[in-house]
């Protein structure tokens, strides 16, 4: 199994969800709320992840755009769950650097203005500890 | 004079949204031979009826005029009501103000101000009618099945089984039609020839079923229940009676196996002798000679199959023969064919063999096909590992080159293949480009999903521009892939066609020898497309299959369980009633010219002396004769006449510049 197999492994498992479940309806983008701030809009990280293009998601803005408000989980009619692939590809790159957690004297300098509350919570209940 | 009543509908809103109702009641109360005019909601409905029938017994009407839809829809209806009060049923005339009026106009004005005159010239007509008796014809219980496909087959099988009798013509050497080149078929992945075999079986056997292969329909005349067809049974050059089907023949020739002709049940992709049986399950299984490849027929010298043949069943010198059999109904199931591509060099079809149609790789995925069973190129035989499918090729085209409509079945056939592929050689890839996915139907939807979910077949929501043949044997499929907005290019060794799917080009010469009615694409037109949906608007001719439309092999058999329930229909009466609007030969105006007989459709004219008396002057004249039975009304006759003799029974000359003048007036 190649690096990247591995990868896409730890995000079908991260997440739990099936990307080769989506029809590409874009329900998901449809929904989002930070469409405009993401570069790879939702529906097409499950498209992203069977096709290996893992480095571009890595890459991207989109991962931390996301709000984690969880309407892409909540109406997915295919119980795809973008919301989650997103998670996973955070969680990826916080792997990445090396420690699985993020640590909460790094949270500060990571703030942005704009970034709503909902996103810190839904961050510290993912990378608690 | 006529007491004639009026009765406009409203038809919900449909005439009266678009139609000032009231105002046409008012406007011809006063026409000449009214005396009665009314208007309801729904004319059609019980209520409705009543109401007419009620006016015919207080006014005593003599004739009806009802404003409504097309007389396509409810002239039999409005008929019967009369005839339920007493008045003859052909006293009732339609005025069409719904069709041609409400629907297709949109100022109130003029649309009420047509609806007057057509119902004016309705009125003018009614004045001229006369009673008319439908006469009675008698029906041939036997019907007739063209096309021995999946549909051909079943039809005649439902048929034979209600206890007539049934014949199949089929224009190939064997019935079975295109289902019988098919592997596995959607969604259940059945074997084709498992599920097909045994009705051909079945139909070879039957009692009732009588097959004419290697034959085609050469003449149709006469009209429903009355159908006579002459059939074509082409030369076999090999003796039905000897022939033990042992098949030595086609393997022991001076090719061997091999043969030098392009196989037509394997698209070419294998060749054949030309003493030939389509394929191993043939019914029945009794080999043709193809006349224009054999080498005797071409240069009087070979003559090996004769030789070969253990039972001396060859027979160079049979001819064709032509039957001529009656026939109470008839059934076209000739099927479809898929389109030529020569017109689309961006597939490049033509240029690399790799690229093949989806059903050629039915047949190389087929156990009896030309690899037997096993997946490879036709360039250099190795297995594919990288396939591209291209869906919509010529279907949903608006242009010179394909067809508007869509072709239905490619969605599903290539998501079997995708799964038939990945089930027996699981490392090859597999990618679909697609406009749409379309799968309405039981269970096919969800067969889709699983070539993606569980097969990781990769779709793709773009067209293929152009198929790029590579000098190192491989093809690089230039494509879009609109989801994600980028251009693809997409190196693979195989390309799978999915080319659209169009009626056989026979039907168009069948449909004319038949009369009934076909569409643009050369589909056969129903009667109604909701309501007749498996009857040609011609008395007698029904539709089973492809032949209709595009659809799957579930489809085809249940229209053509239909077509053959509404055959048994006709079959199960012992008399048909005749239209008596025929037409009618004046012997005093007649000259005897034939230019009648020449332009009648259904050779209902026939010419013979009589003695006539033109004011006092006594002489024998050869005059027109109209067969009433055959005749059917359609007015040619009484519109090429040069001297006015011919008139048609319903819709004489008189009522008719009648109608014109009351429009003009």
């Amino acid at each position: 199994m190649t690096e990247l197999e591995k990868n896409i492994e730890i995000i079908k498992e991260i997440s739990g969800s099936d990307p080769y479940k989506c029809m590409r309806c874009g329900k998901c983008t449809a929904s989002c709320p930070a469409y405009s701030e993401m570069d790879i809009k939702p529906h097409q990280f499950a498209s992203y992840i069977i096709r290996g293009d893992l480095e571009e998601l890595i890459d991207s803005k989109a991962a931390w755009k996301c709000l984690s408000c969880f309407a892409c989980i909540e109406r997915c009619p295919r119980d795809v769950q973008p919301g989650k692939l997103v998670d996973a590809t955070r969680q990826i790159v916080a792997r990445q650097r090396g420690g699985d957690y993020l640590q909460p004297e790094e949270v500060p300098e990571l703030l942005a203005e704009d970034l709503p509350q909902q996103l810190l919570v839904s961050a510290f209940r993912r990378y608690r500890r | 004079m006529q007491k004639i009543g009026v009765f406009v509908c409203h038809c919900g809103t449909n005439i009266a949204a678009t139609v000032d109702v009231k105002k046409v009641v008012e406007l011809v109360r006063y026409e000449p031979g009214v005396v009665f005019a009314d208007d309801y909601m729904y004319m059609c409905s019980e209520a409705g009826q009543e109401k007419i029938i009620e006016a015919i017994k207080e006014y005593g009407l003599t004739g009806l005029v009802i404003c409504s839809c097309s007389p396509r829809m409810h002239e039999k209806t409005f008929r019967a009501c009369a005839e339920k009060a007493g008045l003859n049923p052909y006293m009732v005339e339609v005025a069409n103000i719904r069709e041609q009026c409400s629907w297709i106009h949109k100022d109130k004005e003029e649309a009420t101000k047509k609806a007057v005159i057509l119902a004016r010239a309705a009125i003018a007509k009614v004045n001229l009618n006369t009673p008319l008796q439908e006469g009675e014809s008698p029906v041939t219980k036997r019907a007739l099945v063209i096309g021995g496909g999946i549909a051909g087959i079943q039809t005649a099988l439902d048929i034979a089984d209600a206890g007539y009798e049934v014949d199949i013509v089929e224009k190939e050497p064997s019935i079975g039609g295109r289902m019988s080149q098919f592997d596995k078929t959607f969604p259940t992945l059945d074997c084709a020839s498992c599920i097909l075999t045994p009705k051909m079986v079945e139909v070879n056997q039957h009692p009732n079923i009588t097959l004419y292969t290697y034959s085609e329909v050469e003449k149709v005349s006469g009209y429903v229940g009355n159908f006579d067809v002459d059939i074509r049974k082409k030369a076999r050059s090999v003796d039905f009676g000897k022939c033990t089907g042992c098949g030595e023949c086609q393997t022991k020739g001076p090719l061997g196996k091999i043969g030098n002709i392009p196989s037509e049940f394997d698209r070419g992709l294998k060749n054949r002798p030309a003493i030939y049986m389509p394929f191993a399950q043939a019914v029945p299984a009794v080999p043709v000679i193809d006349r224009e490849n054999c080498t005797y027929f071409k240069t009087g010298k070979c003559g090996v199959c004769a030789k070969i043949c253990p039972s001396k069943a060859v027979d160079y010198e049979q001819q064709d023969e032509i039957v001529t059999v009656k026939y109470g109904a008839i059934v076209v199931a000739t099927g479809f064919d898929i389109i030529n591509l020569d017109k689309y060099g961006e597939y490049a079809y033509n240029e690399c063999p790799d690229v093949i149609t989806s059903i050629e790789l039915e047949r190389l995925m087929n156990a009896a096909g030309p690899t037997g069973g096993h997946l490879e190129r036709m360039s250099d035989h190795k297995a594919p590992k990288e396939i591209v499918f291209i869906q919509c090729v010529g279907s949903r085209c608006d242009d010179d080159k394909g067809k508007p409509y869509c072709s239905k079945v490619c969605c599903m056939y290539t998501a079997k293949h995708a799964m038939l592929i990945k089930d027996h050689w699981p490392d090859t890839n597999i990618t679909v480009f697609y406009i749409d996915v379309r799968t309405p139907g039981k269970n096919f939807d969800e067969f889709y999903r699983r070539a993606v979910e569980q097969y990781h077949v990769n779709y793709i929501k773009g067209q293929v521009g152009k198929v790029k043949p590579q000098p190192d044997g491989s093809i690089i499929v230039q494509a879009a892939d609109l989801l994600d907005g980028k251009q693809i290019n997409k190196k693979c060794d195989m390309v799978v066609l999915a080319a659209a799917i169009e009626p056989n080009p026979g039907v168009r010469k069948i449909a004319t020898m038949l009369t009934a009615s076909i569409d643009n694409n050369n589909f056969l037109t129903e009667a109604h497309a909701k309501l007749r949906p498996v009857e040609s608007p011609t008395a007698g001719i029904f539709l089973s299959g492809m032949a209709q439309g595009p659809k799957d092999i579930p489809e085809t058999v249940s229209q053509a369980g239909a077509a053959a329930v509404k055959v048994v229909g006709l079959l199960a009466k012992d008399k048909l009633k005749t239209n008596p609007c025929t037409a009618q030969c004046d012997t005093l105006l007649c000259n005897g010219c034939s230019t009648c007989a020449n332009v009648c459709p259904y050779g209902a004219i026939t010419y013979e002396d009589v003695q006539v008396n033109d004011h006092g002057l006594r002489e024998t004249r050869r005059v027109a004769q109209v067969n009433v039975a055959l005749c059917q009304g359609c007015g040619a006759c009484t519109s090429a006449c040069p001297s006015g003799a011919m008139d048609l029974q319903g819709f004489s000359n008189r009522q008719i510049t009648t109608e014109v003048d009351a429009i003009c007036r």
